[in-house]
């Protein structure tokens, strides 16, 4: 079993996701093959499909034609028809930087004389990064040059202080807050999930999607259906000995058992049966990524892409592929594998997990520009708080208050939200980084400038927020 | 899941015994109840255990669960494909195969699912430990405790190896007091997040628990010597709660079990492992006072919880996935024959000893489309090739009240709502029956349905849910 170095550092074990559900996927890869001898064709044979690798995913896909969907009774044809008329809709990709990433060793204040004190073993040397252009007290960490680069280019607004008054130092709290889009503990649906509830609809899952094993938070809706996939590629029901009309009709009885289940009075039933159901019109909608019998297995990550055993750059890369294969997604939302917890031993691991996250929010750019896709695509990368500026004795950092944000794609404003305050004035009375900017803001901010929904209903306390630029 | 809504649950209070008491079920106690409490107390009958367990009558039969005759192992021992033994500490995944074995052959289910109880509470992941011996040896301690005293619990836990490491607390010194343990016991173990505890609370527990240390076996690289060095203690005066003193680690744990917001969070954490219906607040207060009095005993509590009216008469649970992987097996008696397990739990959301953070798994969050897709693609695995109906060489068989109940009979005959059964009848009927023409078609079609029949068996909202 491989960990990333983040997660080997790592002493506050709450956000150590196990890899060892990404080996299983692996190995459920081989276990449950998408075709075997004597299974049929998917559902919609006789449709005219067109067969082609989406290389950028490392999936193989099959997309039906058009003009057979058309033709077809298939539900998934709504979708896919809907999604085709649609397709200047904006989509909001969420990356979620897991376990409250060190913001100070991303975006360093190399000449702030507190900084070699408070940092003693984890200071970054004056001008071994970039300049931050935007304000000269702070550099980038070499290691976030991809970042540098397309901010460079205006395609990223910089937090370097985001956060909330009355900060919280719990992992779970603190996300949690983020995730539901206040600091109430009782809300029980997300941000993007509210959003979802008044602006999707009721046979779409994929317009939310989470490219995981369990589902963020952020996308957990009151009404409408969201869907949680490993990859697009391998959601296919298989059961053993079934084939042909038996199979076509299991489908259909599978969903009737869904049906009974979540018209019953039984709470666990009803979750039961809708969780059926949602996955039911799932399959349907997925049937085009089906890979084809003929198709290629394997395929590189297009350029940029890192190279590594983690999901993270894999699925980032699916977002374009499934864009570009039609599929109606609205709110996306991914994790990255590295756990920023960094407790302990902090430099060398948060090195690596940085230069992968950097680079994959790199290439994941230049793919959408790429494909025509950059001018669809808003990303916000955050993390559940930042780390405190003075590092403990065992060369880590504990949790702090104020963290990092970032806002990436063509249509980002580009400019800075908040500001650096330095870290004479900038602290709390526990010693933790004061907030410049709220994150209840910025979601307000990115619901009415790039999703075009008014705040007021999605985000308690929206009238009395101020907004910040996002879009341009 | 219970097909008929048992009349008159509610009955009166016993007389209270230990400074509080809980209503107790007298409805019916039949099949499906018992089947219903072997889920949720064990991990789902074996084929017949439910019938037997009825016939002992509700009280008795949550006593062979709660004081059980026997502890050990029943059944062969795991041989996998290779044909040889399991090498739990050694072998990758072998540390799941040997939990998910007790959690089919054990003779004490409520003791095996109270140590699943207790990995959650206490969740510690080999992804930070990095051993399974001392994963396995943190489980042994759980499972000899799990129904023993939670002080005692408590404390083998804070200073289990396994747990010294995954929070911290080993290395956690004068110099550089660690808040990790100290955040976590009180936001998870036993207060609950933000309850009646202040960050300068986190502070001063973590000085009152340093001290704590280990060396590294040169030999095998492995962490050795769990100990607790005076030298490294913070010995000075801390304010814990509003109470001064020069607390160390034991005081660090009496302090937060006497905190009065304890027996309230330990209480409704306990009962949400049983029952998804919330406990009435009045049943919160008898549970807890009947906590304090016992002297914070597992078992009476556990006891009365099984006998509950709303455990029998309340919704259903969506049950856990490795007990959802461990109860089918015990369904069609097979045992650990496969490491397939390892990954396949990983699929459903639940890979034992890899919880996701030390905040356990997310109950709410165990169905969703990707595991429910798991769950689906379990038949696949469970049912081994040769059990694969061949419509080539299977005598096709008569009707579809036939072909279900065959279906059903399969994995132990689970009980089903009407609306399921009829639901999977009327799928044999087309599929097997309706669908026919040709000749061949009659004579392979049914086989081919049955073969879909008992996929749609367990994939039914009435199997994930008891």
């Amino acid at each position: 079993m491989s960990k990333t170095p983040a997660q080997q550092a790592c002493a506050c074990r709450d956000f150590d996701r196990s890899a060892f559900l990404r080996a299983g996927a692996a190995a459920a890869g081989r276990g449950l093959p998408e075709t075997l001898p004597g299974m049929p064709t998917p559902a919609g044979t006789g449709l005219s499909r067109r067969g082609f690798v989406l290389a950028s995913a490392g999936l193989a896909l099959t997309v039906y034609g058009a003009q057979g969907l058309l033709r077809s009774s298939e539900a998934f044809a709504d979708g896919i028809a809907a999604a085709a008329t649609v397709t200047s809709q904006p989509v909001l990709v969420s990356v979620y930087l897991q376990g409250g990433i060190d913001s100070m060793s991303v975006l360093y204040p190399a000449a702030d004389p507190l900084y070699s004190q408070f940092r003693t073993d984890l200071a970054l040397a004056p001008g071994a990064g970039p300049a931050f252009t935007e304000d000269p007290s702070l550099t980038w960490n070499p290691l976030a040059a991809p970042l540098a680069q397309l901010h460079g280019e205006g395609k990223v607004s910089v937090m370097p202080t985001v956060g909330y008054t009355d900060p919280n130092q719990s992992h779970f709290t603190s996300r949690h807050y983020w995730e539901v889009g206040a600091t109430a503990a009782d809300l029980n649906t997300g941000w993007m999930g509210r959003y979802l509830d008044l602006t999707g609809s009721a046979d779409n899952p994929l317009q939310g999607l989470c490219l995981d094993y369990s589902l963020q938070p952020s996308l957990a809706s009151a009404k409408m259906p969201v869907a949680t996939i490993s990859s697009p590629s391998s959601y296919s029901f298989y059961a053993p000995g079934v084939w042909g009309t038996q199979q076509s009709l299991m489908y259909d009885a599978f969903d009737a058992l869904g049906r009974a289940g979540a018209n019953s009075r039984d709470g666990g039933l009803i979750a039961s049966g809708q969780a059926a159901l949602m996955s039911s019109t799932l399959r349907r909608q997925l049937l085009p990524f089906q890979p084809a019998a003929n198709a290629a297995t394997t395929t590189a990550l297009p350029t940029g892409y890192p190279t590594t055993s983690d999901s993270f750059p894999t699925r980032m890369a699916a977002i374009p592929a499934m864009l570009a294969g039609g599929l109606p997604l609205s709110c996306v939302s991914v994790s990255t594998d590295s756990v920023f917890d960094t407790h302990e031993a902090q430099a060398t691991p948060f090195d690596t997990s940085l230069a992968e996250v950097a680079q994959t929010l790199y290439a994941f750019q230049r793919d959408l520009e790429a494909r025509g896709l950059d001018n669809r695509v808003l990303t916000v990368v955050w993390s559940e708080f930042g780390r405190r500026p003075l590092q403990n004795a065992s060369a880590g950092t504990d949790h702090g208050a104020a963290g990092l944000a970032f806002v990436i794609g063509t249509h980002a404003a580009g400019t800075m939200i908040g500001e650096w305050m330095g870290l004479a004035s900038g602290l709390d009375a526990l010693g933790n980084l004061k907030e410049t900017a709220d994150f209840r803001s910025l979601y307000c901010s990115l619901l009415e400038q790039w999703l075009g929904h008014d705040a007021a209903p999605i985000i308690p306390g929206a009238a009395s927020l101020p907004r910040v630029t996002v879009v341009k | 899941m219970l097909a008929t809504a048992p009349r008159r649950i509610y009955a009166r209070r016993s007389a209270p015994t230990h400074g509080g008491s809980l209503p107790t079920y007298r409805g019916r106690f039949a099949t499906e109840q018992a089947e219903r409490l072997l889920w949720r107390a064990g991990f789902g009958p074996k084929a017949g255990q439910a019938k037997e367990l009825a016939k002992l009558g509700m009280s008795a039969a949550v006593h062979s669960l709660t004081r059980p005759a026997q502890r050990g192992l029943a059944g062969p021992a795991p041989v996998l494909e290779t044909g040889k033994p399991l090498q739990p500490y050694d072998v990758w995944g072998h540390d799941v195969l040997w939990w998910l074995d007790r959690m089919v052959r054990t003779q004490a289910p409520l003791v095996e699912r109270m140590t699943l109880t207790w990995h959650d509470w206490f969740a510690t992941s080999n992804e930070g430990v990095n051993s399974q011996r001392l994963m396995i040896n943190q489980n042994r301690t759980m499972r000899r405790l799990a129904l023993a005293g939670f002080p005692e619990l408590f404390e083998a836990i804070t200073i289990d190896p396994a747990m010294l490491l995954w929070l911290s607390l080993s290395g956690s010194t004068k110099a550089d007091p660690n808040e990790n343990y100290a955040r976590e016991m009180q936001e998870l173990f036993t207060l609950g997040a933000g309850n009646g505890y202040t960050e300068m609370d986190v502070r001063e527990h973590a000085r009152a628990l340093s001290g704590w240390t280990n060396s590294w076996n040169q030999a095998t690289g492995e962490p050795d010597d769990f100990h607790f060095d005076p030298t490294l203690h913070d010995d000075g005066i801390k304010v814990i709660y509003h109470h001064r003193g020069n607390f160390g680690w034991r005081d660090s744990l009496r302090l937060v079990l006497a905190h009065p917001d304890h027996p309230k969070f330990f209480v409704t954490k306990l009962w949400s492992y049983f029952s998804p219906e919330p406990l009435p607040a009045s049943d919160t207060r008898a549970a807890a006072a009947m906590y304090v009095s016992s002297g914070k005993q597992i078992r009476p509590l556990v006891e009365a919880m099984l006998m509950h009216p709303l455990l029998y008469g309340g919704a259903s649970l969506v049950k856990p996935p490795i007990v959802q992987i461990a109860g089918m097996l015990r369904g069609i008696d097979r045992y650990i024959d496969t490491d397939a397990w390892v990954w396949e739990s990983g699929l459903v959301g639940q890979t034992p000893f890899y919880p996701p953070n030390v905040g356990g798994w997310d109950a709410t969050q165990w169905l969703n489309t990707a595991t429910w897709l798991g769950r689906f693609n379990l038949t696949s695995q469970m049912i081994i090739p040769k059990q694969v109906l061949d419509p080539g060489k299977t005598k096709p068989l008569a009707d579809a009240r036939t072909l279900t109940e065959h279906a059903i009979a399969y994995w132990g005959s689970p009980t089903l709502s009407k609306q399921t059964v009829a639901a999977l009848r009327s799928y044999a009927q087309s599929a097997g029956f309706d669908a026919a023409s040709a000749q061949w078609e009659s004579q392979q079609y049914p086989v081919i349905a049955l073969n879909a029949l008992r996929a749609l068996v367990v994939a039914s909202p009435d199997y994930q849910a008891c």
